[in-house]
């Protein structure tokens, strides 16, 4: 059972166990899988609201005259359609067009910005930040100082507004306030972003105050029903929203275009970035991989990793995330597939355990908030 | 409902065994290994008439999040399954040593019931693993 290195926790570790939490080794760090259960979380979260400890989460902050410029050359979204308390989803692509990371850029004013990334990918990412850096500009690794909470679900905006006199109901998608006042618990940044397909915010705050304001909060949604969440029902909600996990749908070896992120691609940006020319050429040339829905309508559950064949058993492509949809209760998942067998209603194969089990291209993404 | 686990015999991979007429067992997942699984959405045993061999795979269960291996904790024919458990894999989660029971089989070597564990060892087997 044991593991020869330790695995790195966030600053509520501690508090996991008093909440019933199972924790195991995810990419590395100790983190709560499931609370009160998988289903019962995630049914939490579409109907009521559930809270997550995503302080795993990096976080980078970007200073100087020349950041914008910076980011911008970075990423494949346009950051100076930004205004401040603003945030956009973009990604961060090698020359070739594979992808380093999908992250989120903060405007927190006009020379500074905060870029939150993927946890498994926090070194690769601040190395390859450091080495394209440029101008009048610091780069600041805060990952370890920073803690991050998302309360998601129909009922978060009413318990977090317990307790902030901030107008919560002022923030829109993509925006944020800044130094809000949570109870006492100072300067923490209110996000009106998710991972999950429901509405809902993510907050960043110092480390050292997390643990107050994750017992804090589940004590303010208590009669709200909100409950405390973990990564298996973060995947699952964020599986039947079609939204990408690095790792899964994108890779080093596949494009933000084909992982269908290609809303966060500005080809057209007047400035360079890098992959730029690739991405164009991918776009022009018409892809040949596409992110597609899949449902299994045979016996069985698509996993990552399993193979998908066509009707006549020919490769096409492989899976990429998979579960049985708590939502839906239909075995579904999302597969890259050559481009010939993407469209919607087009029969195919998931290889399940060596045998071929009928599936079809679907709509995705699975379930959107009503 | 009695709890009738007394009569129990456990294998290490947290699969049960009831013994029922002569040769004839019925075969579930332990309490401890449901948990461990977390919410059970599919679950695939053998067929009837398929062979069983002691210790190795004779399906899959899998949770929201994993995909795991049954191993039978005996060799014989497999003469019953559990046919609800298609439509309703949750029950194994609800009653593990009941309703949530695999497939029924009938043993053609029944001196390995002896490499089994009882309720006692079983449990203590359980507590070492925990830590």
């Amino acid at each position: 059972m044991g593991t020869a290195t330790a695995l790195k926790q966030t600053p509520l570790f501690e508090t996991y166990g008093k909440f019933g939490a199972k924790v195991i080794d995810f990419g590395g760090w100790a983190l709560p899988v499931q609370f009160s259960g998988i289903l019962d979380e995630h049914e939490a979260v579409r109907t009521k609201a559930g809270l997550f400890d995503v302080s795993h989460m990096g976080e980078v902050l970007v200073e100087g005259k020349d950041a914008e410029s910076y980011i911008n050359y970075l990423v494949t979204n346009d950051v100076t359609k930004l205004s401040i308390d603003q945030a956009q989803y973009t990604a961060m692509c090698y020359p070739d067009g594979g992808t380093v990371d999908d992250l989120l850029v903060y405007k927190l004013a006009d020379e500074k910005y905060l870029l939150v990334i993927n946890a498994a990918n926090i070194e690769k990412d601040f190395d390859w930040m450091k080495q394209h850096v440029k101008g009048d500009m610091t780069l600041q690794n805060i990952s370890n100082t920073v803690a991050q909470l998302a309360i998601q679900g129909p009922r978060a905006e009413g318990i977090l507004q317990k307790l902030t006199d901030t107008d919560l109901s002022k923030i829109g998608s993509f925006k944020f306030a800044q130094h809000v006042n949570l109870d006492g618990i100072t300067d923490v940044l209110v996000s009106r972003t998710g991972y999950t397909g429901e509405d809902g915010f993510e907050l960043y705050l110092d480390a050292k105050q997390v643990e107050a304001l994750w017992i804090k909060l589940l004590e303010a949604g208590s009669e709200e029903g909100l409950k405390p969440c973990g990564l298996g029902a973060r995947d699952t909600l964020r599986l039947e929203a079609r939204l990408a996990l690095y790792g899964q749908e994108l890779l080093s070896d596949i494009s933000p275009l084909e992982a269908g992120i290609g809303f966060a691609v500005k080809i057209k940006k007047e400035s360079d970035f890098i992959g730029k020319s690739a991405l164009s050429a991918q776009k022009e040339a018409g892809l040949k991989r596409k992110l597609v829905g899949i449902e299994v309508t045979g016996r069985g559950i698509p996993r990552h990793g399993y193979q998908v064949v066509s009707e006549g058993g020919e490769e096409i492509g492989v899976v990429t995330s998979g579960t049985q949809s708590p939502s839906l209760k239909k075995s579904i998942g999302l597969a890259l597939l050559s481009a010939e067998h993407a469209e919607v209603g087009t029969p195919l194969k998931v290889v399940i355990r060596n045998k071929p089990i009928d599936a079809v291209v679907v709509k995705a993404p699975f379930y959107k908030k009503s | 409902m009695t709890k009738a686990t007394a009569n129990l015999l456990y294998s290490k991979e947290h699969e049960w065994v009831l013994q029922l007429d002569g040769n004839r067992v019925r075969i579930g997942i332990s309490d401890f290994a449901q948990k461990q699984l977390g919410d059970i959405v599919f679950v695939e045993t053998p067929e009837v008439d398929d062979e069983v061999t002691a210790n190795e795979s004779m399906g899959t269960i899998e949770s929201v999040k994993a995909v795991s291996e049954l191993y039978s904790p005996v060799t014989g024919t497999v003469v019953t399954v559990n046919e609800e458990l298609a439509d309703a894999p949750e029950t194994i989660n609800e009653h593990p040593f009941e309703a949530g029971w695999l497939i029924e089989v009938e043993m053609s070597n029944p001196e390995e019931l002896e490499a089994l564990l009882n309720e006692d060892v079983y449990q203590a087997y359980i507590n070492e693993g925990e830590e």
